[in-house]
């Protein structure tokens, strides 16, 4: 076996170290019996059974897990869309110009995107009555901004991969246009519409900044609720709701990686 | 001849490049046509054009008597094998043959007859529930085939069929799709850039060079009767003499050579005058190598010595130099089984053809 250095294994244990510590001390004191935070009280479970009733966090949640699941589905038909056209619309003048400004909602700071937005739903306001009230709706369209730019990239660049005879050859043995695409294109391009999907509902789940310009009274993100509560102190439900969610997301990881291996394997 | 596909004064231009430029061509019914050409000679163009992939700049293509240019890829009697193949990934082998039957909504029961029929042509009814991931690269080739077939198209478009097989297979591939293609009957176009497959395949054959056929014909007469020296050069190997015309009989003209340092003899009923400058083209098959000079007063003979040699097994392969500094090739049967060499590097040799072997070729 080749002998590794000892200073590339102490980076690696220093690396992880410094990711994966505050998450895991999250979990340690998420079953912290005592109610400072700080100090440890022996094993308990009281926490994750307070969390449970308080109707405060649970609305706080479903409303995020709602607006996380529609604006997820909404940016992935809107990118697959984007996807499509960027890959197979063919040449055109100021392609470059369209496919790089597809880009820009993913390096534009979110105070800035989130700003915009609402001065646009202040406008619409105005303008037509609609939305009469800040709330999941324009969270929702928020979100579905954002991140179908990233389910847009992915998309394409699963499409660029693929061979194009394969459509054309659906085509030529009689599949009209549109159902070459449901036939053809998108079973294959499925992996990354799910990829997509993932990425955008992740996304939207831990948003704050855009959240916070476009909600309304009533309607607060989980994100907005633990950091309104943590500015008033941490308390111990906190962190049992901050474990539930670390393993949530770990369990969409590993999903979303065997979903992706099983795909990737050579056509 | 009757055209059953009938291409007609067909262009392609891509902004300023010209794809195909001003294509005549006229196929008939059951017949294995090759368009042979090297890369970026437009033959693939020509292929999508006839698919319906891409939309000719001028002219019109009829096959069966019916204009087709302007037809979707999806309402033509015609169907593709794509040089990949294109076989869809996520559909079993019987699922990606009975694609075309089930866009048309052919009858379940209909499908299930004619996919069996077909899988037996290809030799693939064992595997009818394979995914495409678990099939070898001849048995790709042979469910693109059938699913190209399945519809019984009027014409077969097939882009470079054998390119992505091994040498064995190929070979073993090129009789099978011949044979397919006699017994169904349908007509075939090939395009391919390997000449040995096109020479095998066709009934006829096109060359193809910028955008234009250098000749139509069939395999026998574009490799000994090459009309221009792009024709002669591309197909196999030939031996080009410049010369000039010193003397015109009946049947037979005498071409001066600085290349050869000689007077070459060959039958040309083409009309040539005295003076004009032509080209002697020979191949190497046809050139008789020896130590003596041959008898026969008729054949051109020139003297040289060996420059290079190869044996292949079968015949020899030979480079040998003239007093010109020209490298003439010639390759001749191994006929007698020896270890030791018949002729060295350095011999001195005499190179000789008769004159109805030599191509003429009138065009600089």
């Amino acid at each position: 076996m080749r002998r590794r250095s000892r200073f590339i294994l102490s980076a690696l244990a220093f690396g992880y170290a410094f990711l994966y510590i505050p998450l895991i001390s999250v979990v340690i004191y998420s079953f912290n019996d005592s109610s400072l935070s700080a100090v440890w009280g022996g094993f308990s479970t009281r926490w994750y059974s307070e969390l449970f009733r308080n109707t405060q966090v649970l609305d706080a949640l479903f409303l995020s897990v709602k607006i996380a699941v529609t604006s997820a589905t909404l940016a992935t038909i809107l990118g697959t869309m984007a996807g499509l056209a960027l890959a197979r619309f063919g040449r055109f003048k100021g392609r470059t110009f369209f496919s790089g400004m597809i880009s820009s909602p993913m390096v534009m700071p979110e105070v800035i995107t989130g700003l915009s937005l609402l001065l646009l739903f202040v406008t619409l306001q105005q303008l037509t009555g609609w939305p009469g009230q800040r709330g999941f709706s324009t969270i929702t369209i928020a979100h579905t901004t954002f991140s179908m730019a990233y389910v847009a990239i992915i998309v394409q660049s699963r499409l660029v991969a693929m061979d194009e005879s394969l459509e054309e050859a659906a085509m030529d043995l009689g599949g009209r246009p549109l159902r070459v695409v449901f036939d053809i294109t998108l079973p294959l391009i499925a992996p990354a519409m799910i990829a997509g999907w993932l990425l955008a509902f992740t996304l939207s789940l831990d948003d704050l900044v855009i959240a916070s310009f476009v909600s309304g009274p009533g309607s607060t993100t989980l994100p907005m609720l633990i950091f309104s509560k943590v500015k008033l102190g941490v308390s111990p439900d906190i962190n049992a709701l901050a474990s539930i969610i670390i393993a949530a997301v770990s369990l969409g990881v590993v999903v979303a990686w065997i979903a992706m291996r099983r795909n990737a394997k050579p056509s | 001849m009757k055209a059953f596909i009938h291409i007609k004064e067909i262009s392609k231009h891509f902004g300023d490049f010209v794809a195909v430029d001003n294509v005549d061509l006229k196929i008939a019914q059951g017949e294995l046509f090759s368009i042979l050409g090297g890369s970026g000679c437009g033959k693939t163009t020509l292929l999508r054009m006839l698919a319906g992939f891409e939309i000719p700049t001028s002219g019109s293509i009829e096959i069966d008597g019916t204009d087709i240019t302007h037809q979707a890829p999806y309402d033509r009697p015609v169907n593709m094998m794509f040089q990949s193949y294109a076989i869809f990934p996520h559909m079993s082998v019987s699922k990606n043959i009975s694609y075309g039957l089930r866009k048309d909504r052919v009858a379940k029961k209909e499908i299930a007859k004619r996919v069996d029929e077909i899988l037996e042509l290809v030799q693939l009814t064992e595997l009818k529930d394979r995914k495409p991931d678990q099939l070898s690269g001849g048995q790709r080739q042979r469910v693109a085939l059938a699913r190209a077939l399945i519809k019984r198209p009027k014409v077969l478009l097939l882009d470079e069929p054998l390119a992505a097989l091994d040498k064995k297979l190929r070979e073993r591939t090129q009789f099978e799709l011949v044979n397919i293609q006699e017994e169904l009957g349908i007509t075939f176009v090939v395009v391919t850039h390997d000449q040995e497959e096109a020479m095998t395949l066709s009934d006829r054959m096109a060359v193809m060079d910028s955008g234009q056929f250098q000749q139509i014909g069939t395999p026998k007469e574009i490799y000994e009767f090459p009309h221009n020296r792009f024709v002669a050069d591309f197909i196999g190997t030939i031996n080009i003499f410049d010369g000039i015309v010193t003397a015109v009989d009946d049947d037979r003209i005498s071409v001066y050579s600085d290349e050869a340092g000689e007077t070459l003899t060959a039958l040309g009923k083409q009309l040539v005058d005295v003076g004009q400058q032509i080209d002697i083209a020979v191949r190497p098959e046809k050139i008789f190598i020896g130590k003596e000079k041959p008898d026969d007063a008729n054949d051109v003979c020139i003297e040289g010595t060996v420059h290079d040699l190869g044996y292949l097994g079968n015949r020899s392969l030979y480079r040998i130099k003239l007093s010109s500094g020209k490298i003439v090739q010639v390759s001749s049967q191994n006929r007698r089984r020896s270890v030791t060499r018949f002729l060295d590097w350095e011999d001195k040799v005499w190179i000789s053809w008769k004159p109805r072997s030599a191509v003429v070729l009138l065009d600089k």
